[in-house]
């Protein structure tokens, strides 16, 4: 049996394993986004929260995804559901391209402009939304891209914990030596990370801001 | 308090700068104990080489900085008692680079201030005709522009048509015409003179340009290392015989006898 013909065999169970992995990378990115962009803002607003908030997202970065997965896994509402664990790991990953971005796309709002939203009568909260954030949504974007990507490939091992996913089969195949399962989990992902890229980068180019 | 405030209003200065200081955190004085009124209707010219403290005054007045000593006033009121926001809306600006909003059309640019203020939409697109021909700019062909699709001296007009937008009495212009070739700043500093007599607007301008202080105003504010040297009427100050004001009346009369060739 050639790998085609196993791949339309199992179409089913990998059409399933896909979706799990959209549902688990899309719930993530929501979530990143929502806490990622504001905590950007934050590190532009407030210097002094900026080592902090960067400085943990490093962190995060750093620790090895089976080990966070561990460490999460005896928190009291965290470790009750392993698609719920999964999204909070893989969304404390994705956190720093976001971040990141967000803060060096508001950094680079030309200050001539800025200077003239101040002048003409802008609140501080209407240079953020009408000034700010559109100026930098491409770069924001780029972040949320670079992310995107970043999340697709680590939610592969949110299988370890049960959350379901394209990892399903790359476990399956590691434990029984089996590299059409493998490779039934890693196509699957390698296409949606690289759809995923394109789409992103689609959207980043259209709204970048012309000059 | 009233009393001082009385006095504001007597003298005729719509803006007053009263001892007003201006420090640096760092310590740096960049403005020192300037005083003086802005009359009503009249066009005032800062003058002075980079970091005479120019800007700085200027920035003063619509508080986008607060005076460290001292006070400036508004309408006889101090701006530290003025709400800044209101302050601002109330006070038309027009910096350098225009600070257009790239994202925004020369529409929704100039509509800016009269959407903050939330006028009734249909008042607002007649005001945006109305505001790009004042500084000649065919509405129909301009509208939906972007910034980056016009020429510099589009740019600047479009700058000076939203500051107007919502037809505040005082207008703040930061070397406005400073990022235009020679030729079009002539231009457009000749229709600005002409726009001026018919807005009749208190407008205050900075510059390092000695002809266009002198084309612009109606009093040269001379300035020079965070000092006031002294206020002319353009005649005036080509026959000062204060060291500065000559050496840039010498400077100028130089120039015009190079271009005459003599």
């Amino acid at each position: 049996m050639n790998l085609s013909q196993f791949f339309s065999q199992h179409s089913n169970e990998i059409l399933q394993a896909t979706l799990e992995h959209v549902w688990l990378v899309g719930a993530t990115m929501l979530l990143a986004v929502a806490v990622g962009v504001p905590l950007g803002i934050v590190v532009v607003r407030k210097p002094w929260l900026s080592r902090p908030i960067l400085g943990s997202a490093n962190v995060a970065e750093t620790i090895p995804s089976l080990a966070l997965l561990g460490f999460l896994l005896p928190l009291p509402w965290l470790g009750d559901r392993a698609d719920r664990l999964a999204i909070t790991a893989l969304t404390l990953y994705a956190l720093l391209p976001i971040i990141r971005n967000t803060a060096a796309g508001i950094a680079g709002v030309d200050p001539a402009i800025r200077e003239a939203a101040r002048g003409m009568g802008l609140t501080p909260r209407q240079i953020l939304f009408q000034v700010e954030l559109p100026l930098s949504i491409s770069t924001i974007l780029a972040g949320v891209r670079v992310a995107t990507v970043l999340t697709i490939g680590i939610a592969t091992i949110a299988a370890a914990v049960g959350a379901g996913g394209l990892g399903e089969f790359i476990f399956r195949g590691l434990a029984m030596v089996n590299n059409r399962l493998i490779l039934a989990g890693a196509v699957p992902a390698a296409i949606l990370a690289l759809g995923a890229d394109l789409l992103l980068g689609i959207m980043e180019r259209a709204l970048r801001p012309a000059r | 308090m009233n009393e001082a405030v009385n006095a504001g209003v007597d003298r005729g200065g719509i803006v007053e700068f009263r001892h007003a200081s201006y420090q640096l955190p760092s310590g740096q004085t960049l403005l020192s104990n300037i005083s003086f009124a802005v009359r009503s209707g009249e066009t005032l010219v800062f003058l002075g080489r980079s970091g005479a403290g120019k800007t700085t005054a200027l920035r003063l007045i619509n508080r986008l900085i607060d005076p460290s000593a001292g006070e400036v006033l508004v309408e006889g009121r101090r701006t530290i008692d003025w709400d800044p926001i209101a302050l601002r809306r109330h006070i038309g600006y027009v910096i350098q680079e225009t600070g257009l909003f790239p994202h925004y059309t020369v529409e929704q640019n100039v509509a800016l201030v009269p959407r903050l203020e939330r006028w009734p939409e249909p008042n607002i697109r007649p005001r945006t005709y109305e505001l790009l021909a004042l500084v000649g700019l065919d509405p129909g062909l301009f509208l939906k522009r972007y910034p980056h699709e016009l020429s510099g001296g589009q740019r600047q007009r479009v700058g000076v048509a939203r500051a107007l937008a919502a037809d505040p009495p005082i207008l703040l212009m930061d070397e406005p015409f400073g990022a235009l070739d020679p030729l079009t700043r002539a231009e457009i500093r000749m229709e600005f003179q002409a726009l001026q007599k018919r807005l009749g607007k208190t407008i205050v301008i900075v510059t390092h340009d000695t002809s266009e202080a002198l084309l612009l105003a109606t009093r040269i504010a001379l300035m020079e290392a965070g000092e006031l040297k002294g206020l002319y009427s353009p005649q005036e100050f080509l026959q000062s015989k204060e060291p500065v004001a000559a050496a840039y009346a010498a400077k100028l009369r130089a120039l015009e006898g190079f271009e005459r060739g003599q």
